[in-house]
């Protein structure tokens, strides 16, 4: 049985959520720059999946944004 | 905020300074998430440049152009052009009488521009000593992992027409 109060587990949650939000940073920013080196030498087939891929990451990291948000303000509140 | 500020009874409105430094440079986890979640987009904004880069690269990538007339250009003799658009240097060597060959001039190592050695018949590139065959373009030595892309090349009434960009394998 979890005996945490609520506060420290929404916290715990953000915490995580943040980590989470910056490791699929380091992803995306290393994903521009291989899709970026493999343009400049003339390898156009890397664009397409390059700029999927980082749609995806984009739309988790606004889900966790909107995750963040939702629960620090119910934090907040209490 | 109100962990920086020290408690007043007086309102806001009343203190002598009402703005402090510290509650300023405060930035809480959703201001955080935000600028993480919108570095996030400024890389999904670089990818999708790169895709549309790449998209008009192709659209016109087909499109033949005249390069030079066959007496132009002496045997072991180069010339640049650009192919296909003005901002790809291309260099066509003629290697024999009936032989000419075409080429990116662009190392596909880290894009500094290669040039033809007429004493050792192979293209160099100056800045890491990437060297390319002057038959196929492939890597003979050096950093480069791929081989020059080729600009394949038409006789038309006396004249050499670039054609296509041939990518060469890995």
């Amino acid at each position: 049985m979890n005996t945490k109060p609520s506060q420290e587990r929404g916290l715990t949650a953000l915490d995580g959520a943040m980590a989470l939000i910056v490791v699929l940073l380091i992803v995306q920013i290393w994903l521009l720059s291989a899709t970026l080196e493999s343009y400049l030498a003339g390898n156009l087939d890397a664009a397409i999946p390059g700029a999927i891929l980082s749609g995806i990451l984009f739309l988790a990291c606004f889900g966790l944004y909107l995750f963040v948000d939702r629960v620090d303000s119910e934090v907040r509140k209490g | 905020m109100k962990l920086f500020r020290k408690p007043s009874s007086a309102p806001l409105w009343q203190d002598e300074f009402p703005v402090f430094t510290a509650d300023e440079r405060y930035v809480n986890r959703r201001q955080l998430t935000k600028f993480l979640t919108l570095t996030s987009f400024a890389m999904l904004v670089g990818n999708l440049w790169v895709l549309l880069r790449s998209l008009m690269y192709r659209s016109h990538r087909e499109a033949p152009l005249v390069v030079a007339s066959t007496a132009e250009v002496p045997v072991g003799g180069v010339k640049l052009f650009s192919y296909p658009t003005a901002k790809d240097p291309c260099i066509l060597v003629r290697t024999a009488a009936e032989s000419y060959l075409a080429y990116s001039q662009v190392c596909p190592h880290l894009s500094c521009v290669v040039y033809y050695s007429k004493e050792r018949n192979r293209l160099e590139c100056p800045c890491h000593q990437g060297v390319f065959s002057i038959q196929d373009g492939s890597v003979i030595q050096g950093p480069p992992q791929r081989p020059l892309p080729r600009i394949a090349l038409e006789r038309r009434e006396g004249q050499l027409v670039a054609v296509r960009v041939e990518q060469g394998g890995a």
